[in-house]
């Protein structure tokens, strides 16, 4: 039989009209690495967050064995007691404390008056530091450190709680492709010293590349648990387990119609970073959209991409922006985010939480905020006709919801990134720039995203795409321009691109320093 | 038709609060509270927390912003209307222009250092309680100046008597309860067939209808009231006219949804067109030239202005607001909820007033529902989430 160090049996789990979790069950084995993948809203985390006692025993029914023994967990703490240590998609760190004083929060170390002992705090957090092979002082504040070594302090946290279980919810979501690599494998080099891991990703390559086990949840019940090297544990394989059918075509066709058209132009475009005006952001780039055309910007993290389109969608980034922007062959000075607006931008954030959405009101006033006086008469709101309006958007879109006046954080993230679509859509703009438009979204709704940009481009709109995600860009875009540092390190058509010719562009920029 | 109770509760709770508090105090004051007097008095004596809660409610709605300046605003403009008028002479016109001009300078002053400076609205306020409450000592030169010129008054304080109608008793409150009340009803039926009209998704009969009906008797039944007494106050015309043209602002105006989209989420507001700080500057302008409305109701209302005048307005138009469901964070709270906190505020005052219970336990019990208030609306509002 088996070494099991963690059995979930029938773990059935119900909100207030909804039924989040069905007869779960889930078995990991003693120093594997473990997949947890599903579509959003699948269950996922709900399991998680059973398992880590953040919902007390008693509020879902099943049973959770670890170690043999059967586990009553009240909160949090209970867990972390026994070696399971969680560690969420939103990083729980406090940006203004030293890496130590993180990693130590809530668990002190104290000297014998009670007050705290910062000699050994600080060195118990470097020797953890060096575990993870995170070379920072631990007097060095989270804020100036980057999000991959952010994450790393967190598994320094863990492992300073003595970890047996480490649970990773989408610890990659927001890494570039290099650091993603080095964390799993951290990982795999943890698990040779008898770690155990589960870790829930959207990311299906990473799962190919370390998991040993995979287990696929869908609507709230256990499809099926793939082991490598037993079964066919394949990207298309686990799609088809997560869809419950198989996506032959990841990106839908679209009729190529690229006009001649130039609808924007940018030229000689240079950024400083808005903090330190000294540090250039973006460095004199070139670069054009054709109506009807997808352009993809690929680049690794930090390759100045987001800059460039916030700087362009009216200066809402960078200081000392200097440049031209040739917007229908005419060339226009924008001042700000409503100049952009009108002259027919759309700038669809990365970070539809923060930058995007306002998550406390309803799809309606969401939607229409960007260009609230298309439903205004002289600065009135005609309600009806704002309600009509946001009825038919959301329509469009195909966000999935019981009414348009429902809360836009109590959606899905995929249809929170439809209804932000929708938000821009509602602006009727020329040219729209998406920034990671699928990111942290399932394969479902990414589809659906897909499909909507082609709809854009075939109504003659143009689009710019940002993405970190390869494949995502070759699917999907006309010409990809590829982004170092900076600089335009490369531009390619879509019949001459591929994800090596993309990495030796950066590469070849990064070298030339 | 399905009405939901629980959904029902959580929509009018403080409604519900008011009606209980005040039944509740109508029994105490063994209906003493119900005197048309009293119920006059309710709205004028409150008057200059509701004009202060409208403003308020802006700032709070930007995120949970205060003005703590208020109080001493209304004591520099009350001070300074009474200094011109009674020991100048000047014409009671002029002097109001004035005074509501120095009101808005005060909230220019405020807002741009807050709007454009980004200068925490705690502190930038923090400070202008202490700057004009200085300067309105000082244009008081530290005494009590009182008002006499009948003119100003009647501005302010006297009551609607149109002679022919209004001779042998106050006819004219009737009527315009009549007339206001057939409006809601009416502009309900109005508003229902323009949305069947169009195709556009409506409420349930029932529930618009007996809203409607509700709000159509209380309106009725106030102006019986007035009528009973002394007929419509100028100052009460002042308090509902400032409360609709606030409610329409942040209910129907684009300008108005701009509070709570930044309430909301500010930096998503920015990127959607909308210059956040214009908004910021706004909400102090216009909650300056409250506070000098506030300022001259005041000063007529009491005839007379001292240099403590206005002392913790402030607090008493922030708890209305909370009271009234406006979030500590910004970006909810209505203008409805907030005249309800005010008169909420209001009933308990007057009530304890009549029994003749004193101010320290008049305090207490204002601390304690406010407290009730948030904690209720923080319970309640994490259950949905």
């Amino acid at each position: 039989m088996a070494d099991n160090i963690l059995v979930m049996d029938h773990i059935t789990k119900e909100f207030p009209g909804v039924k989040a979790l069905d007869n779960v069950n889930l078995e990991v084995q003693r120093g594997e690495i473990h997949a947890l993948i599903g579509e959003n809203g699948a269950g996922k985390s709900t399991l998680m967050n059973v398992l880590s006692g953040q919902y007390p025993y008693g509020s879902y029914t099943g049973t959770v064995t670890y170690e043999g023994e059967e586990c009553k967990f009240k909160n949090l703490n209970d867990s972390e007691a026994k070696g399971i240590v969680i560690i969420h998609q939103e990083l729980a760190l406090i940006p203004l404390l030293s890496i130590g004083e993180n990693m130590f929060l809530g668990n002190e170390i104290k000297n014998k008056r009670g007050s705290i002992d910062w000699d050994r705090t600080y060195s118990e957090a470097e020797k953890h530091m060096a575990q993870v092979g995170l070379h920072e002082s631990a007097q060095t504040l989270i804020k100036d450190i980057g999000t991959g070594k952010q994450q790393l302090v967190e598994i320094a946290k863990a492992f300073s709680k003595k970890v047996k279980l480490l649970i990773l919810d989408e610890p990659t979501s927001s890494l570039n492709d290099e650091d993603a690599k080095m964390l799993l494998d951290l990982l795999m080099e943890f698990k040779k010293n008898g770690l155990t891991s589960i870790i829930i990703t959207h990311k299906l390559n990473e799962i190919i590349y370390c998991a040993d086990r995979c287990t696929i949840i869908r609507d709230g019940t256990t499809i099926e648990t793939l082991t490598k090297g037993v079964d066919d544990l394949s990207e298309d394989r686990i799609i088809k387990g997560m869809v419950g059918r198989s996506m032959d075509d990841r990106y839908p066709s679209r009729k190529h119609n690229v006009s001649k058209e130039v609808m924007l132009e940018v030229k000689n475009w240079t950024v400083h970073h808005p903090l330190y005006p000294e540090k250039i952001v973006d460095n004199n780039i070139n670069c054009k959209v054709h109506k009807g055309e997808v352009v993809g910007f690929s680049g690794l993290q930090g390759a100045g991409r987001t800059e460039f389109a916030m700087s362009v969608f009216g200066k809402s980034y960078g200081s000392n922006i200097s440049g031209e922007l040739y917007i229908k062959g005419e060339k226009v000075n924008l001042k700000n985010p409503h100049d952009a607006i009108r002259h027919g931008l759309a700038y669809v954030t990365e970070d539809r939480k923060t930058n995007g959405l306002i998550l406390g009101e309803s799809i309606r006033f969401n939607t229409t905020l960007a260009r609230l006086s298309k439903v205004c008469e002289k600065g009135v709101i005609n309600t009806d006709m704002e309600v009509h309006m946001a009825d038919e958007m959301t329509k469009e879109m195909g966000t999935k919801t019981p009414s348009n006046e429902q809360k836009i954080g109590n959606l899905s993230g995929g249809n929170q990134q439809k209804a932000l679509l929708g938000k821009w859509m509602f602006t009727e703009p020329d040219i729209l720039i998406l920034d990671e438009p699928t990111r942290g979204i399932d394969v479902g709704a990414k589809y659906d995203i897909y499909c909507l940009i082609n709809k854009m481009v075939e109504e003659g709109k143009s689009v710019i795409m940002i993405s970190s995600e390869m494949p995502e860009l070759l699917g999907m875009c006309d010409r990809i321009y590829v982004m170092s540092e900076g600089r335009l390190a490369g531009e390619l058509s879509a019949e001459e691109a591929t994800q090596e010719r993309i990495m030796a562009s950066i590469m070849q920029e990064q070298n030339k320093k | 038709m399905n009405f939901n109770v629980k959904e029902f509760l959580r929509k009018y709770t403080m409604v519900i609060a008011l009606v209980i508090v005040f039944i509740l105090f109508c029994g105490l004051t063994n209906g003493r509270l119900l005197y048309a007097q009293n119920m006059s008095n309710l709205m004028l004596q409150n008057g200059y927390v509701l004009v202060l809660a409208c403003g308020m409610l802006l700032c709070i709605l930007t995120g949970g912003n205060i003005d703590l300046s208020v109080g001493a605003v209304i004591c520099l403009v009350g001070g300074l209307a009474a200094v011109l008028i009674s020991n100048k002479g000047m014409n009671p016109y002029l002097t109001i222009l004035i005074c509501l001009v120095v009101g808005l300078l005060v909230g220019v002053w405020q807002g741009y250092w807050i709007g454009y400076k980004r200068i925490p609205p705690f502190i930038t306020t923090l400070a202008g309680m202490f700057i004009f409450r200085g300067f309105g000592r000082l244009i008081l030169d530290n005494k009590t100046v009182s008002i006499q010129n009948k003119d100003f008054l009647k501005v302010f304080t006297s009551y609607i008597n149109i002679p022919g109608l209004d001779d042998t008793a106050n006819y004219s409150a009737l009527i315009v309860g009549v007339v206001v009340a057939v409006y809601v009803i009416f502009n309900v039926v109005r508003s229902r067939a323009n949305k069947a009209k169009r195709g556009y998704r409506q409420n349930t009969a029932f529930s618009d209808y007996s809203k409607a009906v509700i709000i159509a008797a209380v309106i009725l039944w106030y102006c019986y009231k007035l009528f009973q007494y002394k007929g419509i106050s100028v100052m009460f015309i002042w308090v509902v006219a400032i409360c609709l043209i606030y409610n329409f602002i942040t209910s129907r105006t684009a300008f108005g949804r701009y509070f709570y989209a930044i309430g909301g989420n500010e930096k998503a507001t920015q990127l959607s067109g909308i210059d956040t700080n214009k908004v910021y500057f706004i909400a102090y302008v216009n909650m300056g030239l409250l506070a000098g409305l506030a300022g001259l109701l005041c000063a007529a209302r009491v005839g007379s202005v001292n240099g403590s005048t206005g002392t913790s307005f402030e607090m008493d138009a922030i708890g209305s607001c909370f009271i009234g469901g406006a979030s500590a964070y910004g970006g909810s709270g209505t203008v409805g909820g907030v005249v309800i906190g005010a008169l909420l505020l209001g009933v308990i005052n007057m009530g304890m007033s009549i029994m003749g219970i004193g101010d320290s336990w008049q305090y207490v019990v204002k601390g304690a529902v406010l407290l009730i208030a948030v904690v209720f609306d923080v319970l309640s509002n994490r259950k949905n989430g």
